[in-house]
C-alpha cells in the first residue's frame, strides 16, 4: 500500500512537472510499424522514414528509432507486431497498417499502455490513434480543375480507376465526379481499371480505345498514365491531356513530349514521405502537444509543367517522386489541419 | 556379423534417445524461443507480457488442431484460412446484429465442411484440389459479405479473449484446455484410435466393420468446428473484420501441426506438439521482433527459424532411419 502510494505521488508530481515544462522527447523512442515493403513507393517510404528517423536520433531530439516489417501482408502478424512494440515499452508507434479496423484492438491496447499511436497511408480507425491522410478527393476533383483551366469549352474524358474496392480508389471516383458536377462540360465516357499498374492500364486503355469518341483528356489515379500513353501511341490517336502521378516513368514521358511538341499536363500524387509527416506528428504528441487534432491532411505533392524538369533527375528509375518533411514543415501542415 | 550384434543393444538404446528426443523437440524448440525471449526483453515474461505476446496465438492454435483433424486423414484442408476470415466476418456482421441467424449461419458452415468431408471421399477425390477450390469459395463469400472492412466483434466474445484469469494468462489457459480435450478425444478414446487409424491403415480399420465415410465426415467436421472456433476468437481480439483477415492461417496451422510432430501421411498427429506448434510460431515473430533485426532480413528470418526447427527434425529422423 505505501509503495503505491509513494509511487502515486511520484506519478503526481511527473504530471506536474510536464504541465509545467513542455516534456522532452530526447530519452523517447518511436517504432514505426510497416506491414509491407514489396513496391517501389513503399521502398521510398522506408527509405525516407530511416533518412529523417537517423537524422532526428543524431540530432538527439529523441532516443532511438526502429522500423519493423511484418513477413507477410496479413493483419493478424501486424497485430502481433504491435503488441511485441508495446512490449518493448515504445513511447509511440507509427503505423502503415494493413487494415483500417483488424489492428483496432492492438493500437486499443497501445493506447491503453500509454503510447502515442499515429497511422498514414493505411491509416486505422481506432479513435485513440491520429491519422494522417491524403485528400485524395480533393486531389481527383483539382484534376478536373486543371483540365478546365486548359480546356474551357469541355470534352469527352476517359477516366482509369484504381484496385476496386479500396478507399483510394473510391476517393478518387467521388473526387472526379466532384469535379465534373463543377465543370459540366467535361463527362466521361468510359472508365476502366488499371490497378495503378501501367501494364494493366495501357492493356484496359487499348482495348477500350477503338469504341471511344476522340478524348480530350485522361483523368487517373497514378501509376497508370504511362500505361495509357502508350496505348494511345499504339492506337495511332492524338496524345490528349494524359494527368500524371509522379512516377519517375510518367515523368519522364512528359518531359520528352514537352521538348519534342510542348506537351503539357499535370501530374500529383500522395508522397511516400508522408511517414515523415507522422513521425514528426509522432514528436510532437509526444512533446505534450495538446492542440494536434487526430486527423491530420496531408497535402499532395503536384508537378507543373515549370517544376517539373528540376524534379525529374531527383526520382529513381522505376520509383515515385517524393518528399522528405522537417520538423517545421510538419508543424506548418499540423498548424493547417488545426485551422480546418 | 558378430560386431553388429554386438552393438545392437546400444543401437536400441540410440534408438529410443532419438524416439525421445523426437517427441521432445517441439517443446525444446518452444522453450529456446521463450528462453530467448526472457533473455532479451526481461520483461515479456510476466502476466501482461505473456498476454499480449500470446493472445494472438489462441486462435492460431485452434485452426492448427483443426488442421490436424484433416491431417489425421492424410488429407490437408487449405481452404481453412479464408474459412477462418469468412467466419470472422459472419461473427462480425451476422452475429454481432442477429445471434440466431449468425450461430445458424456458423453451423451451416460446419455441415459444409462435413459434406466436403463425404464428398471427398466418396468421389475419391484429392483434398489439396477440393479445399484449394473452397479456398476461393470462402473468400468470396467473405468479400460478398463485407467488401469493405468493417463491423464489430459481440461483446460477449471481446470479453471472454481479454478475460484476466488468476495466476496464469488467458492465453495459456486456453492452450491447455485445447490440448486436453483434442488429446483425450483422439489419443485416449477407442474411437479417436479408430480416426487415426483411418490415416494409417485405412484399409484395416475398414475390414474390422468402421464406415470410412463417417470417420471422413466427422474429421472435416472437426476441422470446421476449430475452424469455428478460430474466427471467434480472432475477431474476439482485433474487434473488428476485414475479408483477408485469416488467409495466412492455412499456411500457419500447416506448418504448425508439422512444427509439433505431426506428419502427412500415416495418420500421425500429435494435438499437445500442434499447440506447442502453434505457439512457437507465434512466438517465433516476438523474438525475431525483439533482436531489432534489420527490416529487410526480418522476413526472410522468419522463414529461418522454421527451416531451422524443421531441419532438426528431420535430421533425428534420419539419424533413426539409417540405425
Amino acid at each position: 500500500m505505501r509503495r503505491n502510494g509513494t509511487s502515486a505521488l511520484a506519478l503526481t508530481a511527473i504530471l506536474m512537472s510536464t504541465a509545467a515544462v513542455r516534456a522532452e522527447t530526447k530519452d523517447m523512442r518511436i517504432a514505426f510499424s510497416n506491414n509491407y515493403a514489396g513496391n517501389s513507393w513503399r521502398q521510398a517510404m522506408l527509405k525516407s522514414y530511416g533518412a529523417v528517423a537517423q537524422k532526428a536520433v543524431d540530432d538527439k531530439i529523441i532516443a532511438g528509432s526502429d522500423v519493423f516489417t511484418t513477413a507477410d501482408k496479413e493483419v493478424p502478424t501486424q497485430a502481433a507486431q504491435i503488441q511485441n512494440l508495446i512490449l518493448q515499452g515504445y513511447n509511440a508507434i507509427v503505423i502503415n497498417a494493413a487494415s483500417p479496423n483488424a489492428l483496432n484492438g492492438a493500437v486499443k491496447q497501445a493506447c491503453d499502455a500509454g503510447i502515442v499511436v499515429v497511422s498514414f497511408d493505411g491509416i486505422v480507425t481506432e479513435p485513440c490513434a491520429y491519422r494522417v491522410t491524403v485528400d485524395y478527393r480533393a486531389l481527383a476533383a483539382a484534376e478536373i480543375d486543371y483540365l478546365a483551366t486548359r480546356l474551357p469549352k469541355g470534352g469527352s474524358l476517359l477516366e482509369i480507376r484504381g484496385v476496386a474496392g479500396t478507399s483510394i480508389d473510391d476517393d478518387f471516383h467521388n473526387g472526379i465526379q466532384d469535379g465534373l458536377k463543377k465543370h459540366p462540360d467535361f463527362k466521361v465516357v468510359n472508365s476502366v481499371e488499371g490497378d495503378w499498374d501501367e501494364t494493366t492500364a495501357q492493356k484496359a486503355v487499348a482495348t477500350v480505345l477503338p469504341s471511344l469518341p476522340p478524348v480530350v483528356g485522361v483523368v487517373d489515379q497514378g501509376g497508370d498514365g504511362y500505361g495509357a500513353a502508350q496505348a494511345f501511341k499504339t492506337a495511332g490517336r492524338p496524345f490528349p491531356i494524359i494527368i500524371m502521378g509522379n512516377r519517375q516513368d510518367e515523368l519522364a514521358w512528359w518531359v520528352d513530349q514537352k521538348k519534342a511538341n510542348g506537351y503539357e499536363t499535370w501530374s500529383a500524387s500522395s508522397a511516400p514521405g508522408v511517414a515523415t509527416l507522422a513521425f514528426w506528428v509522432a514528436q510532437q504528441v509526444l512533446d505534450g502537444r495538446k492542440d494536434i487534432p487526430h486527423d491530420i491532411v496531408d497535402p499532395y505533392l503536384a508537378f507543373t509543367q515549370e517544376t517539373v524538369e528540376a524534379a525529374l533527375p531527383k526520382i529513381p528509375v522505376g520509383g515515385v517522386a517524393t518528399i522528405e518533411y522537417s520538423l517545421d514543415d510538419s508543424k506548418k501542415i499540423i498548424a493547417d489541419s488545426v485551422k480546418k | 556379423m558378430t560386431q553388429s550384434i554386438a552393438a545392437l543393444p546400444e543401437r536400441r538404446q540410440l534408438r529410443q534417445a532419438r524416439r525421445i528426443l523426437r517427441a521432445a523437440l517441439p517443446a525444446l524448440s518452444l522453450a529456446i524461443i521463450v528462453l530467448g525471449i526472457a533473455w532479451l526483453n526481461p520483461r515479456a515474461i510476466s502476466y501482461f507480457g505473456l498476454t499480449l505476446m500470446l493472445n494472438l496465438a489462441v486462435p492460431v492454435t485452434l485452426a492448427t488442431i483443426g488442421q490436424m483433424f484433416v491431417m489425421a486423414t492424410n488429407d490437408l484442408d487449405l481452404s481453412i484460412g479464408t474459412f477462418v476470415g469468412f467466419v470472422g466476418c459472419v461473427t462480425a456482421t451476422v452475429l454481432h446484429d442477429d445471434p440466431v441467424l449468425g450461430t445458424a449461419i456458423l453451423a451451416g458452415c460446419i455441415g459444409v465442411y462435413v459434406l466436403l468431408g463425404a464428398v471427398i471421399y466418396l468421389r475419391n477425390l484429392p483434398s489439396i484440389v477440393m479445399t484449394l477450390g473452397m479456398f476461393f469459395v470462402w473468400q468470396g463469400l467473405a468479400i460478398l459479405l463485407l467488401p469493405k472492412p468493417g463491423g464489430h466483434a459481440p461483446d460477449w466474445l471481446k470479453a471472454l479473449m481479454n478475460s484476466k484469469t488468476p495466476y496464469v494468462p488467458f492465453p495459456i489457459v486456453a492452450a491447455v484446455v485445447i490440448a486436453a480435450v483434442a488429446y483425450v478425444g483422439l489419443m485416449q478414446t477407442s474411437y479417436g484410435a479408430i480416426l487415426r487409424g483411418a490415416g494409417g491403415n485405412a484399409q484395416a480399420v475398414k475390414r474390422a466393420g468402421w464406415s470410412l465415410l463417417k470417420v471422413k465426415m466427422l474429421l472435416y467436421g472437426l476441422t470446421g468446428f476449430c475452424g469455428v472456433l478460430a474466427g471467434l476468437a480472432l475477431i474476439g481480439l482485433t474487434t473488428s473484420a476485414d475479408a483477408n483477415l485469416g488467409n495466412g492461417y492455412t499456411l500457419l496451422s500447416i506448418a504448425g501441426a508439422i512444427l509439433g510432430g505431426g506428419e502427412f501421411v500415416g495418420g500421425r498427429v500429435s494435438p499437445i506438439g500442434s499447440v506447442i506448434g502453434a505457439f512457437t510460431l507465434t512466438l517465433a515473430g516476438s523474438l525475431l521482433n525483439f533482436m531489432h533485426i534489420s527490416p529487410d532480413w526480418q522476413v526472410a528470418a522468419q522463414g529461418g527459424i522454421l527451416i531451422a526447427v524443421l531441419a532438426a527434425r528431420v535430421l533425428i529422423n534420419r539419424g533413426g532411419a539409417t540405425s
